[in-house]
């Protein structure tokens, strides 16, 4: 049979290319198609209607108030984030796998729950009202409320990326650095955190991802007062609403123009990550 | 990931040295478990004790009364029937596009690496505009699916799309690493035994990455009922037909029936919980999810 050596791998080129294609076909359709579809909604009346609405006070305020929110949030999940990370990693305590899936539970629990839990917790007749009114501090309907309920859903990200490479790293360096007169500080600040900083800040791009585009909790949280506590999410919601498609579709866009951005961020992060750990 | 690399570390670090390891760290063994156990704790223990003792009002009364809503248990059913449906499509497709990502090697792998990641950036929100946008009446490909009897947006097929957007990397992340770490050689073996690749990948590759697979999968239908931003766009929100739980709990809030939207959500926080603890139970701690 002379033909076959050729005829085997030809046929698995052929096979090779059909899943090739399928898989690409999914992601085209999936993925891609909604892109273009904004991007022709959105700019179909030609470049010149994107400075008006852009311009406008409300929406300005709507597209850097999720910003604040974000970069005062996106610390605390990175620092506690990594404590956690290493007590998963390095610990060993009862009860420890059920710490492990609590620290999923944010990713998997619809985040309209985690705004309604708020307002059971703050809001009017809420567990904490009375603690936080008789010091004056507006909770719900406003920013405090609005960064809990962020937090609470970026807990995961960092935890995630950071707890495997710990695992794979494991202490010999450390162990090294700590015979040679290191403290333990020392050795976390000089050893440990530059081994895991890739995969810290592809967490940390995550979270601010996660936060930038927050909507069910926040929405629910933050009673979306126009001028207050809208963020660009709500403000988007809103104009659709209200039939202002224009406006809507633009800062849909601006904000998917912003996640590719930090999606930009996050494979930078991920790539050096992955050469750091040998693959 | 890791799968083999962390037995290998587990079996050859003596016990002794493994508890030692948190006292060389800053804040000390205690010092360390102290603090993650009190930041998860304060986080996580209050919203869901909130919820849960809300819902639990009056007894189980009150979760049978919630139930009893107009639209629960439908919006509940299609949230479940929807979600399984992505756990299945992404399962696949997931599973395809990790072994196009790992074993195969084209020109433009990079961006299709980067463009998987995509729905852990885009705002949930703006991916159900992006589909109005695409299949909405207005637009070209909603007109002329119209034509043909087919309504996208406001309809099932919107929602499982808005879904499967959203979840497309966690099985591909969750089975990537896994497929990495398989050793080739006896995938050649299967080869040279003359075993065509069909029957190699479901008699060799499969079996290896069926927990990755099954996790990923749990892990994408635990998402996708929790789903909103992009499905308060796109279902259109008509009560018992497109109506999903989390869109129905926000309907119930923003009309001051609270207590049947804690009901409604204590369901669907028990789904959640017990959704992560068996995947916390397939992946072993071993799983980086999310990468």
């Amino acid at each position: 049979m002379s033909t076959r050596p050729t005829a085997v791998p030809a046929r698995g080129r052929l096979i090779r290319a059909g899943v090739l294609a399928l898989g690409l076909t999914y992601v085209a359709i999936l993925l891609l198609a909604p892109i273009v579809g904004i991007v022709w909604t959105a700019l179909k009346g030609g470049p010149h209607v994107v400075p008006g609405p852009l311009e406008r006070a409300d929406i300005q305020h709507a597209l850097f108030r999720p910003v604040i929110i974000a970069a005062v949030t996106v610390g605390v999940p990175a620092v506690l984030g990594m404590v956690v990370a290493l007590v998963l990693a390095r610990d060993r305590f009862f009860g420890k796998r059920i710490v492990s899936a609590i620290v999923d539970l944010p990713f998997a629990v619809s985040p309209v729950i985690v705004g309604l839990a708020a307002v059971v917790l703050f809001g009017r007749g809420g567990w904490f009202e009375a603690f936080f009114a008789a010091r004056g501090i507006q909770v719900i309907f406003a920013l405090p409320s609005m960064i809990l309920v962020t937090i609470f859903i970026c807990i995961p990200f960092v935890i995630r990326e950071v707890v495997p490479v710990l695992e794979e790293l494991g202490t010999e360096e450390e162990d090294a650095a700590r015979t040679l007169g290191a403290s333990p500080m020392q050795a976390f600040i000089r050893i440990t955190l530059p081994n895991m900083r890739w995969a810290l800040l592809y967490g940390v791009a995550l979270s601010t991802a996660r936060a930038l585009g927050e909507i069910g909790a926040v929405l629910i949280v933050s009673g979306a007062i126009q001028g207050q506590t809208e963020t660009a999410t709500l403000y988007v919601l809103r104009a659709l609403e209200e039939r202002q498609d224009a406006a809507g579709y633009l800062v849909a866009l601006t904000l998917a123009a912003v996640s590719v951005l930090v999606l930009l961020g996050i494979e930078v992060f991920k790539r050096r990550q992955a050469k750091e750990m040998g693959r | 990931m890791a799968v083999s690399t962390l037995e290998r570390s587990a079996g050859s670090r003596p016990e002794q040295q493994r508890s030692g390891r948190l006292r060389r760290l800053p804040l000390g063994r205690w010092g360390l478990r102290g603090v993650a156990l009190v930041y998860l704790g304060a986080m996580v223990a209050p919203p869901a004790v909130a919820v849960v003792t809300r819902g639990f009002g009056h007894g189980f009364a009150s979760l049978r009364d919630a139930m009893a809503v107009p639209g629960a248990a439908a919006a509940i059913r299609l949230t479940l029937i929807t979600a399984a449906l992505a756990a299945v499509i992404n399962g696949a497709f997931g599973t395809l596009l990790a072994y196009i990502l790992v074993r195969l090697r084209f020109p433009g792998r990079a961006i299709l690496n980067t463009v998987v990641d995509l729905p852990f950036a885009v705002p949930t929100l703006v991916t159900g505009v992006m589909l109005v946008a695409l299949y909405g009446p207005n637009s070209p490909v909603g007109g002329f699916l119209k034509r043909h009897g087919v309504q996208v947006i406001f309809a099932t097929p919107g929602i499982l799309l808005a879904v499967l957007f959203v979840t497309l990397p966690l099985v591909v992340r969750a089975v990537e690493p896994v497929l990495l770490e398989l050793d080739r050689s006896e995938e050649e073996a299967a080869h040279v035994l003359g075993a065509g690749g069909w029957t190699t990948f479901r008699r060799v590759v499969l079996p290896a990455i069926r927990p990755a697979v099954a996790a990923g999968a749990l892990l994408t239908f635990a998402r996708a009922i929790g789903e909103f931003g992009s499905l308060v766009i796109v279902s259109g929100n008509i009560t018992g037909r497109t109506l999903t739980a989390p869109v129905f709990i926000f309907q119930l809030t923003s009309q001051f029936k609270g207590d049947e939207a804690a009901a409604v959500s204590t369901v669907l926080f028990a789904i959640s919980f017990a959704l992560v603890l068996l995947t916390e139970r397939l992946t072993r701690r071993r799983g980086d999810e999310f990468s």
